[in-house]
């Protein structure tokens, strides 16, 4: 790979981008603590071509970027020379309330497209918690990231309806469209989710919209057990309730499910009091104020390890039970949260050492994998990934994961080695 | 390989019952739903496991000859069409669901399981299947995974690909891969099973498929409500859509939709311009409330007459004269061509006034029954085959029809697929890029593009082969060159 020619310099960005929007790297544009040589910011599609065009002839390995919110999740990189940030694709290019239906350039940042929507009491219907952050919706959508309200609406992989990508070597392509109801020609949106920048640029994407909730409550469970946690997780999901999000808190202090309800005043009325009578056998309920209901989420910041456990939802006291165990055993303390409908555990680890964390996620990863689910390491200090592989194991898709990688960019250049299996 | 010696080899995976080589008898799947497009394949192969499937597959691999897969052979765009020369794989006798798991809200069934079995089978827990297709009585699940089946009630539960949840496939080379997380959520890797769920079968055979199923919903309220014309039957859509109501369904028939339904399945349907069916379903405080609203709401756009199902047989009475369309047809024509083109709802109204005059303009009669939520029209262009150059005629005008709803910034297609029939659409809503690189994933999985060839795009992209018959450089087959 040393036969690259890597003698670009800031200048040959700058005539692509203009002056302004190309820099040299500082240490905080490093991707998971590998510093970039530049930073380049186009602010178009066609800037973007050329841009990915140059780097592909120049042989530099890209890295692109939205808020940069995700910095540190999968593998650090094997090397980057460009961070390719969207932040100045930023615009709405068409939002028709009546169609339910958005397009948007990959840059503009998530917060700023909800207000937007809120204006037609519109919302795209995806809530990650580094929406706050300052996260991009071409980020949300690369990462694959997710919130509480993925229990009604789905991840954006089942919101995205069109997409438009810029390969490696510049070509510029579309797929899907602006009706939500389209099976013409390969659906390229959802194969782009979650790629992490491995695949191309996302410079654009369309959205099916739902109406914003005119009401929304929370009632909640204080949980004595994690018997408990996973028998009322189950009580909720087979009720004939229609709730937006069924959250798990397991901390020091406070054990909770909650059930968040939305939509109109009778029915969130109505449907909050089903709740209630479900969960009565559980343990103590009451309903959340707006506060306590909007600082839940999952925590992970700093130098902890933070995990994503995916599991069949009805292991949720499995899921516990092992987490608590493994942590327990090596005297590490663990926060638990996650979407108790779904599936998806979030644990943050603190209070050990390296050592005590690499044998818990080793011990978590064995007991999920061999039941069909995953443990991801969502971030972590980089002693800790030198010795943890951030994704797990594949299993039979590995080989077909590695051919798709080399049809889209066979130079292997868009974020090399941040992706599962080693991409 | 020569012809005998292949029957030879498949009788020897599949017994002599699994090969059917009698010209006669190839005849029969010599097309899918869409009867316009005929092609008698060299060889039908009935695999009954999984392992069958991959044997047959490798086969073909090795020897370089191409595949096509089919479920029940009610696709509506020739998607199933067999090649000459080649084997098609017919999975109808893959029919075990293999395993209920109510805790989890997951079936995992063969991909011959009809979609309506599904449903059945988990009713008695209080659950279903959501994706519910005009076919769904005879359509497959291991179909409905290839075209991304829609259906009635997609506006507000989503398509197939919202409800696929994991697949086992068997690659075009013989390989077994599972994608997908199945029962556990967010599978680390690329989203593969999102590629492959609508994929036409040109990316591989689903052998096992792991589906959600749905908790029924508490109340379920569907009216039926008459106007003066589509326009104003419209106007209510937009009305109902516009106050932050998500219907489980919203369809929309034109009258000379209604006069054919009428004649063949007698819903009783009132005689009108136009007829909407508006259902809601959902926690019953909500339902009652937004049902009320709904009702208001077509009154207010001058519904003539509004019937509101009592019980559930007067709401299947409604559903039946609405899934009867396509079929009534007969009763007032010898024959139709059917569309699937969508617009953004906003464009219905435009959309439907130029498919009318278009129909003026050729002089031929144009019956239109559509999801009106989420603007997949389906105009039926009516002809009589008898009569010489009409066909071609009705072909035209429906082509037409999809060009008017691209302008409108709509698809070729719904949910019905590309298939034989559409691809040469194709680039009219893609460009050459955007087709090469869909092309790019067909590469990745089907190197060598043996499995349902020729569909979807209109020029197949060589991922290192030659155009035509498929023929393996030799260099090729020793892993010695791939050139895309």
């Amino acid at each position: 790979m040393d036969t690259r020619t890597k003698n670009v310099s800031l200048e040959d960005l700058q005539r692509i981008v203009g002056e302004e929007h190309a820099w040299e790297a500082t240490p905080d544009d490093a991707v998971d603590g590998v510093g970039s040589s530049f930073v380049a910011e186009p602010g178009s599609v066609e800037e973007t071509s050329e841009l990915l065009r140059f780097a592909a002839e120049e042989g530099l390995a890209v890295s692109p970027r939205g808020g940069g919110t995700k910095a540190s999740l999968g593998n650090p990189p094997r090397e980057v020379d460009l961070v390719l940030s969207t932040v100045r694709m930023d615009e709405v290019i068409e939002h028709v309330p009546g169609d339910q239906v958005v397009r948007v350039q990959a840059g503009i940042k998530l917060e700023d497209l909800q207000e937007r929507l809120g204006g037609s009491d519109q919302m795209l219907g995806i809530d990650p918690p580094e929406t706050k952050s300052g996260a991009t919706v071409g980020g949300v959508v690369a990462a694959n990231s997710s919130g509480p309200r993925r229990h009604r609406y789905g991840t954006i992989r089942d919101l995205i309806i069109g997409i438009t990508v810029v390969l490696s070597d510049g070509t510029v392509a579309k797929a899907g469209g602006k009706v939500v109801k389209n099976v013409a020609g390969y659906d390229l949106s959802k194969l782009f989710t979650g790629s992490l920048g491995t695949l191309g640029v996302i410079a654009e994407c369309n959205f099916r919209l739902h109406p914003r909730p005119e009401a929304a409550r929370t009632v909640a469970v204080e949980l004595a057990s994690t018997q408990a946690a996973g028998e009322a997780a189950r009580a909720v999901l087979h009720a004939q309730l229609v709730p937006s999000a069924v959250e798990l808190h397991w901390g020091e202090d406070e054990r909770l499910l909650t059930v968040l309800i939305e939509g109109i005043p009778p029915g969130v009325e109505a449907q909050s009091d089903t709740a209630y009578y479900l969960l009565r056998g559980f343990g103590e309920v009451r309903t959340l104020t707006q506060e306590e209901a909007g600082s839940s989420g999952p925590s992970g910041a700093g130098d902890e390890v933070a995990l994503k456990i995916g599991a069949p939802p009805a292991e949720l006291t499995g899921v516990l039970d092992s987490v608590l165990g493994a942590c327990s055993r090596r005297r590490v303390t663990p926060l638990i949260s996650g979407h108790a409908g779904i599936g998806v555990t979030y644990v943050s680890l603190s209070g050990g050492d390296d050592e005590a964390y690499v044998q818990v996620v080793e011990e978590l990863r064995e007991i999920w994998t061999r039941r069909g689910g995953s443990v991801v390491v969502r971030s972590a200090p980089p002693s800790f990934k030198e010795r943890v592989e951030a994704w797990g194991p594949m299993g039979s898709r590995l080989e077909l994961t590695r051919r798709v990688k080399e049809k889209f960019d066979p130079r292997g250049v868009m974020n090399p080695g941040r992706f599962a299996g080693g991409i | 390989m020569e012809r005998e010696a292949l029957i030879r080899t498949m009788q020897s995976i599949l017994g002599p019952e699994g090969v059917i080589s009698e010209r006669e008898q190839l005849r029969s799947y010599e097309c899918d739903g869409l009867m316009n497009y005929r092609v008698i394949p060299e060889l039908v192969v009935l695999p009954e496991t999984a392992a069958q499937v991959q044997a047959i597959v490798r086969v073909c691999y090795d020897e370089g000859i191409p595949f096509v897969a089919r479920g029940s052979g009610t696709g509506l765009s020739g998607g199933a069409l067999p090649v000459e020369s080649g084997v098609l794989i017919v999975l109808s006798r893959m029919r075990k669901i293999l395993e209920v798991d109510i805790p989890n809200q997951r079936v995992v069934v063969e991909p011959g399981v009809i979609n309506m079995w599904v449903s059945n089978e988990v009713a008695e827990d209080g659950y279903y299947y959501a994706p519910d297709p005009a076919s769904q009585i005879v359509s497959s699940i291991g179909g409905n995974l290839a075209e991304n089946s829609g259906g009635v009630h997609c506006l507000k539960y989503g398509f197939t690909t919202n409800h696929v949840m994991g697949a086992e496939i068997v690659l075009p080379d013989g390989s077994m891969v599972n994608i997908g997380g199945g029962k556990a959520p967010d599978a680390p890797g690329y989203e593969l099973l999102g590629a492959f769920v609508g994929s036409e079968g040109t990316l591989g055979i689903a052998t096992k498929i792991t589906l959600r199923i749905v908790r029924k919903p508490e109340a379920v309220r569907t009216l039926l409500a008459a106007f003066k014309d589509t326009e104003e039957a419209g106007g209510a859509v937009s009305g109902i859509i516009g106050a932050g109501i998500v219907p489980a369904a919203i369809e929309m028939m034109d009258a000379l939709c209604i006069e054919a339904v009428e004649s063949a399945v007698q819903p009783g349907f009132p005689q009108a311009g136009a007829i909407l069916i508006v259902e809601l379903d959902g926690p019953a405080a909500e339902v009652e409330n937004q049902f009320e609203q709904t009702l208001k709401i077509c009154e207010e756009n001058d519904a003539s007459e509004i019937r509101v199902a009592e019980d559930d047989a007067e709401r299947a009475l409604f559903w039946k004269g609405r899934k009867a369309a396509f079929a009534a047809m007969g009763r007032i024509s010898n024959d139709y061509y059917v569309q699937d083109s969508v617009v953004p709802r906003t464009e219905l109204g435009k959309v439907l006034k130029k498919i009318s005059d278009l129909g003026e303009e050729y002089g031929m009669r144009i019956a239109n029954v559509f999801h009106a939520g989420d603007g997949n029209l389906h105009p039926l262009v009516l002809y009589d085959n008898n009569v010489p150059g009409e066909a071609e005629k009705a072909e035209k005008l429906a082509g037409d029809i999809v060009f008017t709803c691209l302008e409108h910034g709509g698809s070729l297609t719904g949910e019905h697929g590309i298939g034989e029939d559409k691809k040469k659409y194709m680039p009219k809503m893609f460009t050459t890029d955007d087709l090469n690189v869909m092309q790019l994933l067909r590469c990745a999985f089907d190197p060598h593009q043996i499995c349902n060839p020729g569909k979807i795009f209109p020029t197949p992209r060589l991922c290192g082969e030659r155009p035509g018959p498929f023929r393996m450089h030799p260099v090729q087959r020793a892993g010695l060159a791939e050139n895309f």
